[in-house]
């Protein structure tokens, strides 16, 4: 591998637009895993589900984009719905229960990814739009288009979550009962309630992250295994909680990602997300902005 | 003597079965249940003795094929001293794996024991010698006397694995260490604040269970012919150590063993009757099953009923 | 007490249930042969295994129309091994033990193939191969019959660096992914660029998962080769081609393509359309060759395909499958024996006539003569499927005598 400024420039380039498509696939869990410590490893398999439901809505001529963000409603309520059950068979009966509410999203995760290959098959699906298949051209380079609108959809995602956590009532209901719950039932609010309402909004987060990932790629039903990975990490080394955090988490994977890419071949660069994981971990675990 | 009177019994039936005209198929399917015995029955030290919920079995697994691929690519190593060098280098992993997830509770162990899996998969991918993510193709040696096929001598092989892993299972459950593993995974502060050396029986946990899971790992590559990655390292051999174990009920070194052969045969008769995916679909269903409904397992279940009967 | 022997009970009881596993037919019966394999009807080669599955019942049809093989009707079972090797072993030893299969067929495709080779040799069992490359190299299995228009990797590059040199090209970039047939045609490849003087200045493999190739793109296009030599399977050969779209290749490399697999099937050719010219490719039939009943067989072929909502032109796999079948038949009936043993010395003796023309093998299990084409796109439209069927989409480059036009350089002019 020989090393050329053009070529790094060019893996910084596609790093930062890979990094925030990362960012805003990882939001949902920052919210979910994040603020409400819903042992959720079944969000990558939800937001794969979510690529098949737009590639189903796509096939009857829908643009993908306007698919993910019309599904991003019945998600909310699949979201709510999710953890009222979680809360009602794990969170309530204590930390024992912790270790089986681990498992129980481990099934459904799995449930998720084999009822998608009896569904689907195995064969990977596509969706096609006008911003899929062009780039644009910045004298010698080349940026694609989809990578374009996977980056603005992040950064509008992004923004409105923040905005809403820290304006708006709920917003900040949903940041208390993360950080002082008897506090928060004392103010009269039912913590409950809000935590269900977050976890709703993370899986509609989930439902465009969804449209996104088959924006940018090829999914097939084992993708999330893949996004386990980078999902974790980003929230960790964000720090639990952290909105823009996840966006700076997101950003050094996607450059990490494509600098192994470019320089050491892709035979690596799976790997890369989990060794910033595991180093996170047994570093620093409450990440870079952690509460 | 109560154990291993059966025990003995049931090695020797297994053996007894090898030399028997059943169908070759029997042995084939049979083979993978007896490795579900070994994984869960590994898993549950860890995981339910201690109470750490271990993701990475496939990572054990996986290491303990390509050692075993090593060692007979490059000495024609029998199939003994594959099992016996794979379980040393998991068990080497094991301990690895234990130290520097020392502070990790709950959800965050877990994932760093998924992240194991991705980089052991990521490193023999790049490793030419064993095949890349290519794979190899592997031809067995002559089979020993006086088993006729190679197929019937690793299911007698795996058998005496079985109850060796079940075997030290029982013997920690009773021993003093299994008492400071069932203390610590009440409460680990608690566990400390009483002087269990809970460091030591925590990495002593998962040197035990990562060997016990590389010898099972072992002779799959001798069992299939060929190894690869992806399938090595599948995460559906985690969520079947897992599941096996806590289906079965996680206390007692019973529980493992009944989960695995219930799982275990479960799916093979969905193979043959329906299809391969329906076996992750009946993991994926049971556990959510047991773990929203039965949370003690089966073992839980019986002793429920026996209450009903007294 | 109580619990070990319920232990034993609960195991023994086990034991009982798995020995009495159905049996799908213990005993051949007198009047049936049954012929099994597993097909890649999903995943990557999926629709390629899905149309070479229709010309194998096709001639499952046709050979008990007349009257069977040896006076017995042939029931074909075939599985789906998703284009994923770890699947094969479990599926094959299903269909010999369980089934009770007295023939078998090699799945289609390298990469499914690789992990029955120990098994068939150490079963001592015939497998007729499909369109698998150099599989066997490792295991030389001595009755194993690959039907394929190549043996080595020279039959397959030497098309494609011939045309290269012809116009001058020095340097070569290879693009492989990491696994059996991509890697078996690398290794071929890259020495014999070596002997040829050409200077290999990109040289990358990638895991076969990857479905990304902007950044390998990229780093092609900075090393600046004259030619592109790419190895990849139908899901990578599809992403490259749109990458290659997307990021440009750059204005000096004369040749893209050589041995990307899945451009050959119908639905990535419609779906690709215009996207495909310029690239130079290897093919087994375009439409223009002459081998003798092959029309026939096609329009027969079809008329099953558009039921079975197939691809309905089946060029690349369905006449090599129907081959397979028919080169079964000759050898039984030859030796009027299903016995694997004399059923292997008359393939490796005798030439055989079939769809696809004379086929005969040499020592290794592969054509003694082979016949792989090198193909340029050009004048590809979008969306048109009925444009493959007249010759002239597909200009035969390489061998002399099925030669249609020259290659038009360099690649980006070609595509434009």
């Amino acid at each position: 591998m020989f090393f050329s400024l053009d070529l790094l420039f060019e893996a910084l380039m596609f790093g930062v637009l890979l990094g925030c498509f990362y960012a805003a696939v990882s939001i949902g869990l920052s919210v979910s895993f994040g603020l409400l410590d819903v042992p959720h490893v079944a969000h990558p398999a939800i937001m794969v589900f979510g690529s098949y439901c737009t590639y189903l809505l796509a096939s009857y001529g829908w643009d993908p984009l306007v698919a993910g963000t019309v599904l991003m409603a019945p998600f909310f309520l699949l979201g709510m719905l999710v953890y009222r059950f979680y809360y009602e068979t794990f969170e309530k009966r204590g930390t024992e229960a912790g270790v089986r509410g681990l498992a129980f999203f481990f099934g459904i995760a799995f449930i998720i990814e084999v009822g998608l290959i009896l569904g689907f098959g195995v064969d990977q699906r596509t969706v096609n739009a006008p911003y899929i298949g062009e780039s644009l051209r910045l004298g010698d380079y080349r940026i694609p288009h989809r990578m374009l609108v996977a980056f603005g959809v992040a950064l509008v995602l992004t923004f409105v979550l923040t905005l809403y956590l820290s304006k708006t009532f709920t917003g900040r209901a949903i940041k208390a009962v993360a950080q002082d719950e008897p506090a928060l039932r004392l103010m009269g609010a039912n913590p409950v309630r809000i935590k269900q309402w977050a976890f709703g909004i993370a899986t509609a987060a989930s439902a465009l992250a969804g449209a996104m990932l088959i924006i940018v790629g090829p999914v097939e039903p084992a993708l999330d295994r893949l996004y386990i990975g980078r999902t974790f990490a980003i929230v960790v080394l964000a720090g639990l909680g952290s909105m823009t955090g996840t966006l700076a988490a997101g950003l050094i994977l996607g450059i990490a990602e494509s600098i192994v890419l470019m320089f050491f071949g892709a035979s690596w660069a799976p790997a890369v997300a989990f060794g910033i994981l595991l180093l996170v971990l047994g570093v620093r675990p409450q990440g870079l902005f952690g509460r | 003597m109560k154990f291993w009177i059966p025990a003995a019994v049931l090695v020797l039936a297994a053996i007894g079965l090898a030399l028997s005209p059943v169908n070759e198929y029997f042995f084939y399917a049979s083979y993978i249940v007896l490795t579900f015995v070994v994984l869960a029955t590994a898993w549950n030290i860890l995981g339910g003795y201690a109470g750490y919920v271990n993701f990475g079995t496939a990572a054990f697994f996986g290491l303990g094929a390509y050692t075993a691929t090593v060692l007979f690519k490059w000495l024609g190593a029998p199939l003994v001293v594959q099992i016996a060098v794979a379980a040393a280098v998991c068990g080497l992993l094991g301990f690895g794996v234990g130290l520097l997830t020392l502070r990790l509770r709950g959800i965050f162990f877990a994932i760093a024991t998924v992240a194991v899996i991705f980089i052991m998969e990521t490193l023999m991918i790049n490793w030419r010698y064993v095949g890349g993510a290519t794979g190899l193709q592997l031809l067995r040696p002559e089979v020993m006397a006086p088993f006729e096929t190679y197929t019937r001598m690793l299911f007698a092989a795996m058998a005496a694995m079985a109850v060796g892993a079940v075997a030290l299972a029982r013997w920690v459950q009773v021993s003093w260490i299994g008492r400071g593993l069932r203390a610590l995974r009440d409460s680990e502060e608690a566990a400390e604040c009483a002087g269990v050396p809970t460091l030591k029986l925590k990495l002593f946990a998962c040197t035990l269970s990562g060997a016990l899971m590389g010898a099972a790992g072992a002779p799959m590559p001798m069992y299939l012919s060929f190894v690869e990655p992806v399938s090595s390292f599948n995460l559906t051999w985690s969520v079947n150590a897992l599941a096996a174990a806590m289906i079965g009920g996680t206390v007692h070194w019973l529980g493992p063993v009944i989960g695995a052969v219930l799982l275990g045969t479960l799916q093979q008769v969905v193979t043959v009757t329906i299809s391969n995916e329906v076996n992750v679909l009946v993991v994926g269903v049971l556990l959510v099953l047991f773990v929203v409904v039965a949370p003690e397992g089966v073992l839980g279940l019986i002793k429920r009923w026996l209450h009903y009967f007294r | 007490m109580k619990q070990s022997r319920r232990k034993v009970l609960k195991a023994g009881a086990a034991l009982a249930v798995t020995a009495g596993l159905p049996v799908r037919a213990a005993r051949a019966q007198q009047n049936v042969v049954k012929i099994g394999m597993s097909m890649p009807q999903t995943g990557s080669l999926g629709a390629g295994g899905q149309a070479a599955l229709v010309a194998l019942r096709l001639w499952v049809d046709d050979v008990n129309a007349k009257g069977g093989l040896l006076n017995r009707k042939v029931e074909f079972i075939a599985y789906d091994d998703q284009t994923n090797p770890a699947n094969v072993p479990g599926i094959y030893t299903k269909l010999l033990d369980v089934d009770k299969v007295d023939l078998i067929i090699a799945p289609y495709g390298t990469v499914p193939t690789a992990p029955l080779m120990p098994m068939a040799k150490q079963r001592n069992l015939l497998v007729m191969g499909n369109f698998s490359f150099q599989v066997n190299a490792k295991v030389k299995h001595d009755m194993w019959f690959n039907n394929a228009p190549w043996n080595d990797a020279s039959s397959w590059s030497d098309g494609f660096f011939a045309n290269g040199k012809r116009v001058g090209a020095k340097s070569v970039a290879f693009l492989a992914a990491d696994q059996e047939f991509a890697q078996n045609l690398a290794n071929g490849a890259r020495a014999l660029a070596k002997k040829d003087g050409l200077k290999a200045v990109y040289d990358q493999n990638y895991p076969p998962t990857t479905t990304d190739f902007s950044s390998l793109i990229r780093a092609i296009r900075a090393s600046k080769p004259d030619m592109v030599f790419v190895m990849s399977y139908p899901n990578d050969s599809v992403a490259i081609v749109r990458a290659v779209n997307e990021i440009g290749v750059g204005s000096g490399v004369k040749m893209f393509g050589g041995g990307m697999v899945g451009l050959q099937f119908t639905p990535n050719m419609v779906n690709l359309g215009s996207l495909l010219n310029g690239i130079v490719n290897y093919n087994s039939y375009v439409p223009g060759m002459k081998y003798p009943g092959i029309e026939d067989f096609l329009a027969r072929y079809s008329k099953r395909a558009a039921e079975a909502k197939v691809d309905p032109l089946g060029f690349y796999l369905p006449p090599f499958n129907y081959a397979i079948g028919q080169m079964l038949e000759q050898a039984i009936r030859a030796v009027n024996s299903f016995d694997h043993g004399k059923i292997a010395q008359y393939l490796h003796n005798y030439e055989m006539k079939t769809v696809v023309g004379p086929i005969r093998y040499g020592k290794d299990g592969e054509w003694a003569n082979p016949r792989v084409v090198q193909a340029q796109f050009r004048g590809v439209k979008d969306k048109d499927m009925d444009q493959w069927r007249q010759p002239g989409k597909q200009v035969v480059l390489f061998p002399e005598q099925y030669k249609t036009g020259d290659l038009i350089q360099p690649f980006e002019k070609a595509r434009g």
